[in-house]
């Protein structure tokens, strides 16, 4: 579904990501993964297009995004970032129906099918009973799913979230895994996601990539990758893991610094 | 792109107000008429010397004052979508003084080219447009406050180079001296027919630009994810401003907040969503600077206090009252 290949991403001076090659199937959940600064957030950036790559290639259903015209790209693709910014007078509503901006040109008013798709992202996240509040008014999880409302909106085929549990407390960290996993199992929408979150990344993800330094650590399921040794390699932490008999995914206990 | 509230009745009552406002300023001044004398003159029955006053005095700067507001209210409320901050509007950001500068050269240095006057202000308005954003530009894109930090910066090279043409050319000055402070007194038919085609040329790309600059507001990473192309939305957007701003200066001067105070009354009137924002704009815009300029020629008759000095008399208390309300 998605492709980057030997990619190498970077702000002006400094290269961040290098040379790295990554391939997401169709209905997967991919988790990528890494300390503070390992780049995988410009990872994330460089293959939806928000930061030019230096080189390299990536491509959607097997079309180069550079072939595609950035329109084209946000009805196939989209990526919610860490920060998101409203209007003090926008509503839920309001925020989700610019999911269909990319589908309009701009002479072209909201049609009776934008609003049926609209009012099914907003069934679909639960922000029904939000729909007319602002959505700065809104507690950290409902915005982000209010966004994740407007991603919904856009009908992408891949959506990209950058660390969308951050800032927010457990129970709304999981709300927005569930949430994100609901979309991916009944809409078959493949998810790549930036976590930091070892356990939510274990739990939720069809497979992971551990960054470190610009590079691929290591790539695989969440049994054969969130391993003692990945995890004192990479963070320089002692952890335990944990295989349970119940569940597929193992459970990380930090222990201490290594 | 879903309007929350229907916004246009507010934007409907503004316009009537500066309907009003506009036979209000026509009738008022040295010599006072009645509407019916107005609409005598209008249609032209009104006698030689009402006539003349009203068509040749009045109405010319009454529709300069109207275009002219317009132009900045747009001018300021595109920038302030574009620079992502509250604050931005021709005159904070050096536009104004950029485009003074380069009228100033011509009306002084080169007095016999003053047909290039609109182009040269354009010109100096994008350099000093182009400078901001040069200065103000981080890895991330614009921060807010060097967007601010930067005109400023930007608004004192000019400032001084106003300076010293004004000391190099010192003989020369008081002609260029209304001009210099927004002035919209002697200007006649001749100033609206210059003006109007240009301006009107804008308002049409402002239309253009109401889309881009609502999916701004939700951030240049969102847009970009929508798949707009933000660097050129800048552009396009921050070239209208600077035209609007600029054609204003070529014609009537330096006249500040406008461009500041007006965007923020619309924005708390109908709200941030740009459909109902520019047009407000130009309606609030419109009747600002007209009433601005009326009281500036009638409150201390004989004296014609211009348009610039009475906008920024009151124009500042009113911008520190709106910062007092937490609204920035």
């Amino acid at each position: 579904m998605l492709e980057a290949s030997n990619v190498t991403i970077g702000y002006e001076d400094k290269t961040i990501v290098k040379n790295v090659t990554l391939q997401v199937k169709k209905g997967e959940i991919v988790s990528i993964i890494g300390p503070n600064g390992s780049g995988k957030s410009t990872l994330l950036k460089g293959m939806s297009r928000l930061i030019p790559c230096a080189s390299g290639q990536v491509c959607i259903a097997g079309e180069s995004l550079r072939a595609m015209g950035s329109k084209r790209i946000s009805q196939l693709m989209c990526i919610l970032c860490q920060s998101n910014q409203t209007p003090a007078d926008m509503t839920v509503e309001e925020l989700v129906s610019y999911g269909r901006y990319p589908h309009k040109k701009w002479y072209e008013r909201l049609n009776v099918e934008d609003y049926d798709i609209i009012n099914w992202a907003i069934l679909h996240t639960g922000m029904e009973p939000f729909r007319k509040r602002l959505v700065i008014s809104l507690s950290g999880g409902e915005a982000q799913r209010a966004w994740i409302a407007m991603a919904l909106a856009q009908r992408p085929k891949v959506l990209l979230l950058d660390e969308p549990t951050t800032y927010l407390d457990i129970a709304h960290q999981l709300e927005v895994l569930e949430l994100v996993r609901t979309v991916n199992k009944e809409l078959g929408i493949t998810v790549i996601m930036v976590l930091h979150d070892l356990n939510q990344a274990s739990a939720y993800s069809d497979k992971i990539y551990v960054i470190q330094n610009g590079g691929i650590h290591i790539t695989g399921k969440p049994r054969d990758v969130l391993t003692p040794e990945m995890i004192r390699t990479v963070y320089g932490v002692e952890a335990e893991v944990q295989y349970v008999e119940a569940v597929e995914y193992p459970r990380i206990h930090p222990l201490k610094r290594a | 792109m879903l309007a929350y509230k229907n916004k246009s009745i507010t934007i409907g009552l503004t316009f009537l107000l500066l309907v009003i406002a506009v036979i209000l300023s026509i009738a008022l001044g040295s010599v006072k008429y009645s509407p019916f004398e107005i609409i005598a003159a209008l249609v032209g029955n009104g006698g030689a010397v009402p006539d003349t006053i009203i068509w040749d005095i009045r109405i010319p700067r009454v529709v300069l004052a109207v275009i002219i507001g317009a132009n900045l209210a747009i001018s300021g409320a595109l920038l302030q979508a574009v620079m992502n901050n509250p604050l931005a509007d021709p005159g904070l950001t050096g536009v104004s003084s950029g485009a003074a500068v380069s009228v100033l050269f011509i009306l002084l240095v080169m007095p016999s080219y003053s047909s290039f006057v609109p182009a040269a202000a354009i010109i100096g308005g994008t350099v000093a447009a182009i400078m901001v954003y040069a200065l103000a530009w981080k890895k991330k894109g614009l921060s807010p406050v060097r967007v601010i930090l930067s005109g400023v910066a930007v608004n004192s090279v000019f400032g001084g180079i106003i300076g010293l043409l004004s000391l190099l050319y010192s003989d020369k000055l008081p002609a260029a001296l209304q001009w210099l402070n927004g002035s919209m007194s002697g200007k006649g038919m001749g100033d609206v027919t210059m003006i109007l085609p240009y301006s009107i040329l804008g308002w049409i790309a402002a239309i253009f630009c109401i889309r881009q600059a609502n999916v701004l507001r939700l951030g240049e990473q969102a847009a970009l994810n929508l798949g707009e192309n933000v660097n050129r939305i800048r552009i396009v957007l921050s070239f209208t401003a600077v035209y609007l701003a600029g054609v204003s200066v070529a014609t009537v001067g330096m006249i500040g907040f406008v461009g500041l105070v007006v965007p923020h009354m619309a924005r708390l009137l109908v709200g941030s969503d740009y459909r109902n924002m520019i047009p407000m704009s130009i309606g609030l815009g419109a009747l600002v600077l007209l009433v601005a300029d009326t009281l500036g020629r009638t409150l201390f008759a004989p004296m014609d206090i211009p348009a610039g000095i009475v906008m920024a008399v009151v124009g500042g208390p009113y911008f520190l009252y709106l910062m007092r309300k937490g609204d920035m």
